[in-house]
């Protein structure tokens, strides 16, 4: 008889600690581009959804339209997100216009330090006002604009040859800018195995933030600042300066004598298809491309090599990454934050750097181990070590379009000098800082 | 069944319905059935109008809601016609309307009058000509961007073995020269067929005897066309033209497929450029007002082109 209660009690205590579940699981969507890492998170989810009995959906949209659709879902008070691994250049936008929940409480309660992870991504992904202790995602995704090249190209020995003979030089990865172009413009219509070759794919994108984010990238290096004192919208003389110049019009040279022909609009996508069809030399793109570029059949393993940025005034790489932030608007706001703290835990964060995706936590950074992981891990330490962004400003957007009407003109359509581009882009940002009460 | 078609709808009427109405003059009746409409009209068009008017004079911006919404005045219309950049996508909307609208005409009508002319095989040409404006103007402008492609595209190799030069040589959607070229022979390719229709819907209206009663006053084919022919077809040939310029006016996505604006700005036309201001940048007062300038821009052009048009018909 008491055996047969004691079974019974169990079963109600099991039934009702299933119901109770039943009760508590709610299904979460995660918002993110459409990507290589996306799929590296739906595997690693798996793990979050045995453990808390919630089942996650996820809704990633390419990158030419990422920000247009989830910056309208924001806007529009939408309730498709629950979670959201946003832009970098949204956090100000999601903090000042209430589409992000501020975490603080959140974090002190469970006890997640921003000190377990890197300074420069919690800085770029978390904090608004920038540096403020203010934090509205978590780091999730580190990320720079880094550079691959055919390695097995650069070996062969008759290209070594001939390279030395026209430049006198040695065929190695690129230490500056300068070096790249050389190296680009060797390359630039070059009969190898029997097929024409082009120097560099570069980004060179017009609707979204491709030519932006490549420009910058040439820009950063040679000094390009947004402001001569950080907070203070004093852009003249750090955005129009001669190096800022000099960064730009190298850029242009770049495009017009080392890229593929026709290559007028392109970006992330573009640059892994012209590498993987053999076209190019080098290209430029994210990080997070490059686990799926090593493991490539035809173009990975021996035959790429991976290089950070090169610098030319200063090391500098354009940031890329994204923090996850939790919806405002969303009705499943626990539930998002319990996803939160699930992959906030250095265990998890260490299968995300297995599975491919870009760990910011400092135990998977600091381990002895990590440089070694991939052949570009030390490349992404170094490249994180000296990144830059765009604005992060609430008026992004229009920020970011304005630098890329004044890029794409000057680089792509010849229109006027890169002073004059230059010099426009502060007459746009200003007006656009003046509507925002900034100036 | 005897009696008028009025008589027999007021003998199906149910009575009951009839005598509920009956206290009502017709005047109220006629407000009723068309009140549900007029509502509709208020507040699907006349509306958002009018709204939209008013935003105009704001510094409104939608991905702000909590903001302070300011009225300026007239600043947003003073900046939209005091700005280069907003003059030089008129200047590229132009040049694509005038140009597609020339060619669809020219070529349109000389399809129609060729088509029109009875031949073997007549209404396969006719199917396979209008195949293109069956088309999604999406896909159109992506498989196009393919075929301008530099190295592998088939228009460049088109080009290339009538004239000798390198396919790679030129660039279609990525020269600031060809580019605003590249849109217009694309609209071309795909809405010549549908001016075609239209003026062969006027060439079949001509009636016969007119040409017979030409050809006894022995009048010569040239004097018929252009007595005869041209003059019949153009009410329609003029309707076309007004359809295609509207819609051209308002050219968005085969444009944004095909070039996205670029290279540079010199294929941003200014339904592009609006659509930037408006959901991108989220200017929506200025985006308000540069709408409303379009609005009346159009508006006006149509208005003094439909009088001319009935005036047309009228000789």
């Amino acid at each position: 008889m008491k055996t047969k209660q004691i079974l019974a009690a169990s079963a109600i205590a099991a039934m009702s600690v299933a119901a109770s579940n039943a009760a508590q699981a709610d299904e979460l969507t995660l918002c993110w581009a459409a990507w290589d890492p996306a799929n590296a998170l739906v595997e690693l989810s798996k793990e979050f959804e045995a453990q808390s009995g919630h089942t996650m959906k996820f809704e990633f949209v390419p990158w030419p339209n990422f920000a247009d659709r989830m910056l309208n879902e924001l806007n529009s008070g939408g309730k498709l997100c629950d979670l959201l691994i946003g832009d970098s250049q949204w956090i100000g936008g999601g903090a000042e216009n209430g589409h992000y929940v501020k975490l603080n409480d959140f974090f002190d309660k469970e006890g997640i330090s921003m000190d377990d992870f890197a300074p420069a991504t919690v800085y770029a992904y978390s904090t608004w006002p920038k540096g403020s202790p203010n934090y509205y995602a978590l780091p999730a995704m580190g990320d720079a604009n880094g550079w691959f090249y055919r390695k097995d190209w650069f070996e062969k020995p008759e290209i070594q040859a001939a390279y030395k003979e026209a430049t006198g030089q040695d065929l190695r990865e690129p230490q500056t800018q300068k070096e790249l172009l050389q190296i680009a413009q060797f390359f630039q219509e070059r009969e190898i195995d029997g097929q024409k070759r082009y120097g560099a794919a570069i980004f060179t994108e017009r609707g979204s933030e491709g030519i932006t984010m490549g420009a910058t990238g040439a820009m950063y290096a040679w000094g390009f600042k947004y402001e001569n004192t950080p907070g203070k919208y004093d852009m003249e003389g750090a955005v129009n300066s001669p190096e800022a110049v000099e960064g730009l019009e190298f850029y242009k040279e770049l495009y017009k004598t080392a890229t593929p022909p026709g290559y007028t609009d392109s970006y992330m996508e573009q640059s892994l298809d012209a590498f993987k069809s053999g076209q190019v030399a080098m290209a430029m793109n994210w990080f997070a491309f490059f686990p799926g570029l090593y493991a490539d059949p035809d173009t990975g393993g021996d035959k790429i090599g991976f290089f950070v940025n090169p610098g030319q005034n200063i090391e500098a790489s354009t940031l890329g990454g994204q923090g996850i932030s939790v919806v405002a608007y969303s009705d499943k706001q626990d539930a998002a934050l319990e996803y939160i703290k699930w992959f906030a835990q250095p265990d998890v964060q260490a299968k995300w750097w297995s599975l491919g995706g870009y760990s910011c936590h400092n135990s998977v950074l600091n381990d002895p181990g990590f440089k070694d992981s991939q052949p570009f891990a030390a490349d992404f330490l170094q490249a994180m070590g000296s990144v830059q962004d765009f604005w992060q400003e609430p008026a992004y957007a229009e920020l970011l379009l304005a630098m890329q009407k004044r890029l794409h003109d000057y680089v792509v359509a010849d229109v006027g000098t890169a002073q004059e581009a230059l010099d426009k882009l502060i007459e746009d940002w200003t007006e656009t800082f003046e509507d925002e009460g900034k100036l | 069944m005897p009696g008028t078609i009025a008589d027999r709808v007021a003998q199906a009427t149910p009575p009951h319905l009839a005598g509920r109405i009956k206290g009502f003059s017709d005047r109220t009746i006629a407000w009723i059935f068309v009140a549900p409409t007029i509502f509709l009209l208020l507040a699907v068009n006349i509306f958002p109008l009018i709204w939209t008017i008013n935003l105009s004079f704001t510094n409104f911006r939608a991905n702000r809601p909590n903001r302070e919404v300011d009225y300026i005045g007239l600043r947003n219309y003073e900046r939209i016609l005091t700005d280069s950049d907003i003059w030089l996508t008129m200047q590229a909307t132009a040049h694509f309307l005038f140009w597609t609208l020339f060619f669809q005409v020219v070529i349109g009508f000389t399809l129609a009058w060729l088509i029109n002319r009875k031949f073997k095989g007549n209404d396969l040409w006719t199917t396979i000509i209008v195949l293109p404006m069956m088309l999604s103007p999406a896909v159109v402008g992506n498989f196009w961007t393919f075929l301008y492609q530099p190295q592998i595209g088939l228009f460049n190799y088109l080009v290339a073995f009538l004239t000798g030069v390198d396919p790679s040589s030129f660039q279609m959607i990525g020269d600031v020269v060809l580019a605003p070229w590249a849109i217009v022979i694309v609209d071309t390719w795909m809405w010549t067929p549908f001016v075609m229709l239209i003026c062969l819907a006027g060439l079949r209206s001509i009636p016969d005897y007119i040409y017979e009663a030409a050809e006894i006053d022995r009048a010569s084919k040239w004097r018929q066309f252009w007595t005869i022919t041209v003059p019949m077809v153009l009410p329609f040939l003029m309707l076309a033209v007004l359809f295609r310029g509207i819609e051209n006016f308002k050219m968005f996505d085969l444009v944004v497929q095909l070039t996205g604006g670029g290279p540079g700005s010199v294929t941003e036309l200014t339904s592009i450029n609006l659509k930037r201001e408006a959901f991108e940048k989220w200017r929506t007062g200025y985006a308000s007002a540069y709408a409303i300038i379009l609005f009346v821009t159009v508006f006006g052009l149509a208005s003094i082109y439909v009088k001319a048009l009935n005036k047309v018909k009228e000789r």
